[in-house]
This record gives structure tokens, C-alpha cells and sequence, in this order.
């Protein structure tokens, strides 16, 4: 594979490229994982539990070793590099990586001692970030007193404490309160706003679609699919009108999928029983001659409905399943 | 350099603060339940011992120089524990996560450790003292007895902080403690002096580093000078070899767990 050389101004933030990770004990955790993140996109890593989103990120903060690819962060290798990559990026873990005995505060102060900021920086720092998060009110307070929307705000104001240009963020809202989850994405999206980069994990769909510039698809250690949340909805083909006929129609089904089949702007139809999903260019200029075959078919209608392709339609289409949304 | 002292610093500051926060755990710490050994083995066997055999004044001046190893013992192999907890909660990868040296996590707790331990020392001798057991060498043999106890539980902490990283679980780390911690007491000469043991567990004392710390102790307290000095050339040496091979388990260990 050749290298090719380019400016800092296009290179991307961050880049991987076939990475794998095998265990010793032969479990294969990512099989062949290759992205691209701009800089300041929120790119989002969507897939079921165990499909290899954690490991991906984990060779990517220079935690783990990857078994072959490889990947660079700002240009710098995770592998070659780990020191200065270390030094460009925030973290935030999927467990509540929390010390209950200390505070909010002590948590920044140790974490300010890491990144080796000088003491008068680090005061004001913390408070910046304290304040950010909006945990500035408990900061004083020991850990095992907050809930757990309090504990992940820590944790992100942990992985911020370095002005990381580049942030990654495991399950940021996994296992929180619907309250707590929205709050935690206006946090995210004032970061992009800020222009960090933001790479995060997530198996929620509504969080990949709403947070997301730009998700790849992994299941089974491997990327099914990437783009935006819009363009991948829209390469499936179109929006869905699904047709309910009465079950004495049932005769009637094959007909008029056959007569659908024959409209302009009609892309695919699909029979399940009673029920035809017609995927369509435009729902508007297709449905007059849709229900128009219905009627010329003499079926009975029992329910009309007609939805734009969601993001659970997307990961159906390329992983053959439904992802399980806890 | 700089950088490094940072990290450390601050790093060994989390395990003190997290020490002070709790108030009990904190005084628990320092009159451990090793005392309790000092106060009622020591009292309890007075009289059931034999002080021809013990070649003491008395049982409990002979039981000061195997509790003092004791602690450092406990001490020591339960030094990893923290790590342990920091491991699972996931701690130990944000810290892993930043631009330290990786050697600096280690250091902090050898550092912490080390202090705790040298405290819980000073308050077995202490105590000891109450009970009329004076060292014969002074402050300089308790500063002898420190430094002993250092050397022998760095290579304890290292075996420790080792079990923590290889470990599943932390069940399984508590059962090989618990499983490593009293034979080790039992077959050395904390208790009695290897000629009032059977031959055979005599035999195993003899290959125990434990029983080497306790014979550069007990002169120390007992005798004097003289009779330490060659027991502490010795163990100097013990120690440095056993050091260097835990320390060489415990950095692949490392290694391992962040591979």
C-alpha cells in the first residue's frame, strides 16, 4: 500500500487502517476495522455489545496493542508514538472510572498532575472545565455522593482537563437517564462547537443519528458500512410505504405487486403476507399511483404507513439483524 | 525528571487522601490487627513456653522481631490490592491513558506502601516496648529494622501488584493471598525458633525469605551488634536476589496487561 503524503491542513484527525486485535487466548475481538475522522466531526462507532467498538478505541488511546493495521492519531502513530499521542487526547471510559473516596476537584488535580500542567494553570483549568460540565457546585463534594449523570459529567471533565484536540468517548451516555443522556449531549455537541474532534462509541441508535456527523457500522469486528446518518438512510434506496391489505385479500397480494412494480419512481417491493413494503423514490409523486393500483386491483386498504428510513432500518439492511437497544 | 516527580507525587498523594477520608480505616491501618498478635500470642504462650528453646527473656520479646516481619509480610502482599480495584473500576486504563511513565502508577504504590509499613513498624515496637521489650541496639537498630523491612517488602509488593494484573477476578486474588500468607508465617521462625521445629518444616523455614528478615531482627532487639551484623549482610543479600526476581515477574506482568 503506498503512502501518501499530505499537509497537516488535510490530514485527517484520525485514521485507521486495517486494524485487528486477537487476544492470546484466540478470541478475535476486531477483524479488520479502517475509518477516517475530520478534524471536528463527531464520528460516532455504532454497533452491538462485543462487535469490536471498545477494542477499536482502545488501540486508538494507545491502551492496547493492535495484532496488525495501523492506526494514527493527528498524524501521530498510537503505536510508534503512544507518548505524544497521549499528550493530544482526552479519554473517557465506559465504566464510571470514578474514585469514590476523593472529590470532583482532587479527581482534576490528579489528572492535571498527569498531563503535567503547571499548578496556576491547572486552578484555572479545573474550574473552566468544572464549570463546563456544570458540576462546579459539587466539586467539593466526595464522589460516592453523586448520581450517576453527576459521575459521568466527572468523567467527562476528566478527559477534558488536557484541551484535547482530539476527545474520545466510550458509551458517554450508557446506562443514564433520559435527562441526564440529553444533558450529556448538549455537553458533546458544545465541544464540536468548540472544535474538538469527537470520536464515540455508542449502541443506541437515536444517539448515533442525533450526535453524529458522520458513524461507521461495525458488527462482528469488522466496518459494514459509514457515512452520515442522512446519506446512509438515503443509500438504502428510498423512503418506505408500507401497505396493510385486508387478510381476504390475501389472493390479491401478488397482483398488485406486480402492477406496483410497473410505477415510475417505485424502486423495490417486498411481500410479507398481507402486508407490500414499496421502497420509493418520493412518497409524495409515488402514493397517488400506488393507491390508485390498489383500487384498479379492487383490494381493500387496512392501514397506510409510510416512514423515512430510520437508522435501525440501516443496520438491519447491512448487519441482517436488529441491534439490541438496552 | 520534572514530569516524573509530578506524577508520582501526585499520584502517591491520591493513596494518602484516600487513607485520610476514611477515619477508621485509617487508625485500623496503623494498630493493625498484627498487635493483636504482640498483645495476646505474645502474652497468651508467655508461660507455655520454654525461654531455653526461645533463648529470650521472655516469649514476647522473642515474638517482636517475627510480628514486626509479619506486618511487613501483610503489608506487602496486600499491596496490590488498590491496583486490583483500579484495574477493574476502570482507573487504572484512564491513568494509562495519559502521558506518564508507566513505571510511575507502580512507584506511588511502593512509595505508600512503604511508608504505611514502616509506620506499622515503629507502633509494633512500640508496643513491644510497653511490654519491656527494649531493643539492645537502640534507634539505630530500629532504623536497621526499617530498612530490613523495606527490602523485604518491595519484592512482596512487587509479588502482589503481580497477582493483581494476572488475576481474573478479585476473588481469586483473595484466595492466593489467603493461601500464600499462613504457611508463610507457620514455616518460618516468627513463631518458634527453627531448633524446636520438626525437622522437616525446619527445612522448608530454611528456604523461606521470611525467616531470613526475622533472623536480622531478632539480634537486633535481643542481642546486639555482634551477633546482627553477619545476619544482616546475609539478608541484604537474600533480599536483593529476591527483589530482583519479583520485580522481574512483576514488570512482565505489567507488561501483559497492558499488551
Amino acid at each position: 500500500m503506498g503512502v501518501t503524503v499530505s499537509g497537516p491542513a488535510i490530514a485527517p484527525a484520525i485514521e485507521a487502517a486495517g486494524l485487528s486485535k486477537v487476544y492470546p487466548g484466540g478470541t478475535t475481538a476486531a477483524e479488520d476495522i479502517s475509518f477516517q475522522v475530520g478534524a471536528g466531526e463527531v464520528f460516532g462507532l455504532l454497533g452491538p455489545n462485543g462487535a469490536g467498538k471498545t477494542t477499536t478505541l482502545r488501540i486508538l488511546i494507545t491502551v492496547l496493542r493492535p495484532s496488525g493495521g495501523h492506526a494514527r492519531v493527528l498524524g501521530l502513530d498510537v503505536v510508534e508514538q503512544p507518548t505524544q499521542v497521549r499528550q493530544l487526547i482526552g479519554y473517557v471510559p465506559q465504566e464510571r472510572a470514578i474514585d469514590r473516596f476523593l472529590t470532583g476537584r482532587e479527581h482534576l488535580e490528579l489528572l492535571a498532575a498527569l498531563y503535567h500542567l503547571p499548578k496556576a494553570h491547572a486552578a484555572a483549568r479545573i474550574d473552566e472545565v468544572l464549570s463546563l460540565v456544570g458540576l462546579a457546585h459539587k466539586a467539593d463534594e466526595v464522589a460516592r455522593n453523586y448520581s450517576g449523570g453527576m459521575k459521568r459529567k466527572l468523567d467527562i471533565a476528566c478527559g477534558l482537563i488536557p484541551s484535547p484536540k482530539v476527545l474520545f468517548m466510550d458509551e458517554p451516555t450508557l446506562g443514564l437517564d433520559v435527562e441526564s443522556r440529553l444533558k450529556i449531549w448538549d455537553h458533546i455537541r458544545e465541544l464540536k462547537a468548540r472544535g474538538i474532534t469527537i470520536l464515540l462509541t455508542t449502541n443506541y441508535l437515536d444517539e448515533a443519528d442525533q450526535l453524529c456527523d458522520r458513524i461507521a457500522i461495525i458488527d462482528a469486528g469488522r466496518v459494514k458500512a459509514m457515512g452520515s446518518p442522512s446519506e446512509l438512510k438515503a443509500g438504502l434506496g428510498g423512503d418506505v410505504v408500507s401497505l396493510t391489505l385486508s387478510p381476504a385479500d390475501l389472493a390479491k397480494v401478488e397482483g398488485l405487486s406486480q402492477a406496483i412494480k410497473g410505477q415510475a419512481g417505485v424502486r423495490a417491493v417486498s411481500t410479507k403476507q398481507n402486508v407490500l413494503d414499496i421502497r420509493v423514490a418520493s412518497p409524495e409523486s409515488s402514493l397517488p399511483a400506488i393507491l390508485s393500483a390498489v383500487t384498479a386491483q379492487g383490494c381493500r386498504l387496512e392501514f397506510v404507513e409510510y416512514h423515512r428510513p430510520r437508522l435501525d432500518d440501516v443496520f438491519l439492511a447491512y448487519t441482517g439483524r436488529k441491534i439490541k437497544d438496552e | 525528571m520534572q514530569d516524573y516527580a509530578q506524577e508520582v507525587g501526585a499520584l502517591t498523594m491520591r493513596w494518602v487522601k484516600r487513607l485520610s477520608r476514611e477515619k477508621f480505616s485509617m487508625l485500623f491501618t496503623l494498630f493493625q490487627p498484627m498487635v493483636f498478635w504482640l498483645i495476646f500470642f505474645g502474652n497468651l504462650f508467655q508461660r507455655a513456653t520454654d525461654t531455653q528453646v526461645v533463648q529470650a527473656p521472655s516469649y514476647i520479646a522473642f515474638l517482636a522481631a517475627g510480628v514486626v516481619v509479619m506486618t511487613i509480610l501483610n503489608n506487602g502482599l496486600a499491596g496490590g490490592v488498590d491496583l486490583l480495584f483500579d484495574k477493574e473500576n476502570g482507573f487504572l486504563e484512564r491513568l494509562m491513558s495519559t502521558p506518564i511513565s508507566r513505571t510511575s502508577v507502580i512507584i506511588s504504590r511502593f512509595i505508600f506502601v512503604m511508608t504505611i509499613t514502616s509506620l506499622q513498624v515503629l507502633v509494633i515496637l512500640g508496643v513491644a516496648y510497653l511490654f519491656g521489650v527494649h531493643p539492645v541496639t537502640g534507634i539505630g537498630g530500629v532504623v536497621v529494622i526499617i530498612g530490613i523491612g523495606l527490602l523485604f517488602g518491595i519484592g512482596l509488593t512487587a509479588i502482589s501488584m503481580a497477582l493483581a494484573f494476572s488475576v481474573k477476578s478479585h476473588g481469586d486474588f483473595f484466595s492466593m493471598l489467603g493461601f500464600l500468607s499462613l504457611p508463610m508465617i507457620f514455616l518460618s521462625t516468627a513463631l518458634v525458633p527453627l531448633t524446636a521445629m520438626p525437622w522437616w518444616m525446619s527445612w522448608l523455614a530454611r528456604l523461606n525469605p521470611m525467616t531470613w528478615a526475622i533472623d536480622a531482627v531478632r539480634p537486633l532487639i535481643l542481642t546486639g551488634w555482634t551477633a546482627a551484623l553477619p545476619s544482616i549482610a546475609i539478608v541484604v543479600v537474600v533480599m536483593v536476589v529476591f527483589d530482583a526476581v519479583c520485580l522481574w515477574g512483576a514488570a512482565k506482568a505489567f507488561q501483559k496487561t497492558l499488551g
